[in-house]
């Protein structure tokens, strides 16, 4: 049902020092530590992050409860912060897919997707045998989101000891993360200018629209550079 | 509002989330590596992601909020310098960042 082996190697990306696991834990200690503030419960805040298991989501769950938004607006607003995950599943599944794997496994796996372990799948699929990257990339996910929630319930208990300095200080952890393996992921001119496009109009749409900024942003910057000339790279 | 509705809102948080990775495996499945589809695909996705993480840092949402624009470019650019110069370490920067503006923070 699943290859150990490459699993294994999948759930070995957590350590070494390429680990996710600090900037994992920064942002979801924080989160556990906002839940808290919120007033949910242990529970409900352990059962927020392993079954969502989407930051940015989270955090606007947990604004429009206080601010008392109606279940259909939150249903909206949240669609709207993680479609992100749909450009990236398709950018990612095809990579995957081997004839022998069965199709369930794909649509239980892609619970794991999120900025990390998509950039970190991306990084290191090469290298791992066709036939078994799903089971490498069922490594990955296992490990970030196990991750992400053993943060969640330690913030959660600890959030009376963390001052407003510390609040901070944790939330910076997870951008300098995404920044460091984006700048790693700059191996060829294409995915460069996506890049590069995308830094420039992601704040700068922020401005004008803020709700579709970052979909919009990304469309223009991701049309540009497979409009370039030049052959189109798969990572 | 009361537990229950607590519970109801996670449930439609993690519905409205899942709905776009099951979508993208949906889409994948006829999907070749070698499509021009895919290509762009890829290249909107890396820019989705550089859009993302530009906006978090200039315009934070939450406790970022209460750092200065200049400060956090401090903490970046110095954590990216060490990034690169350490040969691509990751646990470095990332522990770097945490130290350093809680350093900034307190003086600021």
């Amino acid at each position: 049902m699943i290859h150990t082996k490459s699993y294994l190697q999948g759930l070995k990306s957590l350590i070494g020092i390429r680990s996710p696991a600090l900037a994992l834990a920064a942002s979801f200690i924080a989160l556990g530590a906002i839940f808290k503030q919120a007033g949910f419960s242990l529970e409900q805040s352990v059962a927020s992050s392993l079954f969502t298991y989407a930051l940015p989501g989270q955090l606007v769950m947990t604004e429009s409860y206080l601010l008392g938004a109606s279940l259909i607006n939150i249903f909206i607003s949240v669609w709207l912060v993680n479609f992100r995950f749909y450009p990236m599943t398709v950018a990612l599944m095809p990579a995957l897919q081997h004839k022998s794997q069965p199709r369930w496994k794909y649509y239980l796996s892609c619970h794991f997707l999120a900025v990390s372990s998509w950039l970190i799948m991306k990084d290191g699929y090469k290298k791992i045998d066709k036939k078994y990257r799903l089971d490498y990339w069922i490594g990955i996910g296992s490990g970030t989101l196990s991750s992400a929630v053993l943060s969640t319930l330690f913030g959660y208990l600890i959030s009376d000891y963390l001052n407003n300095n510390m609040m901070i200080a944790l939330a910076i952890v997870n951008p300098v993360y995404f920044l460091c393996m984006m700048i790693g992921a700059m191996k060829n001119i294409k995915t460069t200018v996506a890049i590069i496009i995308g830094i420039i109009l992601g704040p700068l749409f922020y401005l004008t629209i803020p709700e579709w900024s970052i979909l919009i942003a990304g469309f223009i910057g991701g049309t540009a550079a497979f409009l370039m000339k030049g052959k189109n790279n798969d990572i | 509002m009361t537990s229950s509705s607590i519970v109801l809102i996670i449930i439609i948080t993690s519905v409205a989330t899942y709905i776009s990775r099951v979508l993208g495996v949906l889409t994948s499945e006829r999907l070749s590596i070698k499509s021009k589809i895919f290509s762009w695909f890829n290249y909107v996705a890396y820019s989705i992601l550089a859009a993302l993480i530009s906006r978090m840092i200039i315009f934070p949402a939450g406790a970022l909020l209460e750092s200065t624009l200049l400060i956090r470019l401090i903490v970046i650019a110095v954590c990216v310098a060490v990034f690169i110069f350490s040969k691509k370490n990751l646990v470095l920067p990332t522990m770097l960042s945490f130290i350093l503006l809680t350093l900034l923070s307190d003086s600021y």
